[in-house]
């Protein structure tokens, strides 16, 4: 259920920028989301049809690219991402790093008219 | 024609969940995200950290529920100061709900505040409520699927308590994969086996809590310099 909160989000962070670049019509709306956010893409073009009905939203398309999980660890310097399942600094093994990327959740960019 | 936003979703929650940080930071309160799923124990673990705390910390609770206050009255029977907070169907809580709710406590009189979030392993994860850190139940019956299953909840929360841990030799749960599923998306996180009917594993528990709560309101204990 907290899709619905997000879609609102995602609106409340389209909208106004289109508004005031004036555009007439949002087509895209191209997200951008960290893997580990636990936010279901899915769900979301579900709610937003409902949530732009009789918006400059209505009908636009959602499109995202999901951002990989990036660290950077203390104890070897490596820094950048990790494809392996388990969250340890694929370099050292270590597990004092800092998540630098994964986490996100925005409105990247429009396609509009 | 592309319009460049850049602009963060739930912005907003964040930028809430900061305000609330920097008032508890000055008002040296610390704020404990308590979350799991319905009947995992978070009221019962509430009032076990209660009686384990209440002679060194002034607490105060705020109780997240969809609708009712059972787990209100159950706080309040204790003599703690004690919130509900409905929120009306929704299945988490956000910080704007806590920063409404805080000036009914008095935050000069308060050392501890336990927020007990609405039970579910989803959507509470997803939304910063200005907590110091979070602790995140599971329960023996539900299965050692769990955090394989959800692993942002399990992923973003400091200490881990598996709670009816007297309930072992009754289920499949093999706590070996559970912790190794935890360690593999939070390898700093903090585990705790503990029931709190029996209060097994919970003097371990109290003695983490005691080491967070200090780090953020230390100054206080200390008093003025």
């Amino acid at each position: 259920m907290h899709e619905l909160a997000i879609t609102e989000g995602i609106m409340e962070a389209a909208v106004p920028a289109a508004q005031a670049a004036g555009a007439k019509k949002i087509l895209e709306i191209r997200l951008k989301i960290g893997e580990l956010s636990g936010v279901l893409p899915e769900y979301i073009q579900e709610y937003f049809g409902i949530v732009s009905k009789g918006t400059i939203a209505e009908g636009a398309k959602l499109s995202v690219t999901r951002i990989p999980v990036g660290i950077s660890c203390p104890d070897c310097g490596y820094k950048g991402e990790i494809k392996d399942k388990k969250i340890r600094c694929p370099e050292c093994g270590g597990t004092d790093f800092k998540i630098i990327s994964g986490r996100e959740y925005y409105v990247d960019s429009l396609e509009v008219e | 024609m592309e319009i460049k936003v850049v602009k963060q979703i739930l912005a907003w929650n964040e930028d809430v969940s900061e305000s609330i940080r920097r008032l508890t930071e000055s008002k040296h309160v610390a704020i404990i995200n308590i979350m799991g799923s319905p009947g995992a124990g978070k009221t019962s673990l509430i009032k076990a950290v209660i009686s384990g705390l209440r002679e060194e910390y002034r607490i105060g609770v705020i109780e997240g529920d969809i609708a009712g206050q059972i787990d209100a009255e159950a706080i309040d029977s204790l003599g703690i100061p004690v919130v509900q907070l409905q929120t009306d169907g929704a299945c988490h809580i956000e910080a704007m709900s806590i920063e409404k709710i805080l000036p009914s406590f008095d935050l000069d009189a308060l050392d501890v505040l336990l927020v007990e979030n609405i039970g579910n392993l989803v959507c509470p994860a997803e939304f910063n409520i200005g907590e110091d850190f979070r602790v995140s139940i599971l329960s023996i019956p539900e299965g050692d699927d769990k955090v394989a299953k959800y692993p942002l909840m399990f992923a973003t929360t400091d200490a881990l308590v598996l709670n009816k841990y007297d309930m072992l030799p009754y289920f499949d749960f093999d706590p070996v994969r559970v912790e190794n599923d935890a360690r593999d998306i939070n390898p700093r996180v903090e585990i705790f086996p503990v029931s709190s009917k029996d209060n097994s594993g919970i003097p371990e528990l109290l003695c983490w809590l005691r080491k967070n709560i200090d780090k953020k309101i230390k100054t206080k204990r200390e008093g003025p310099v």
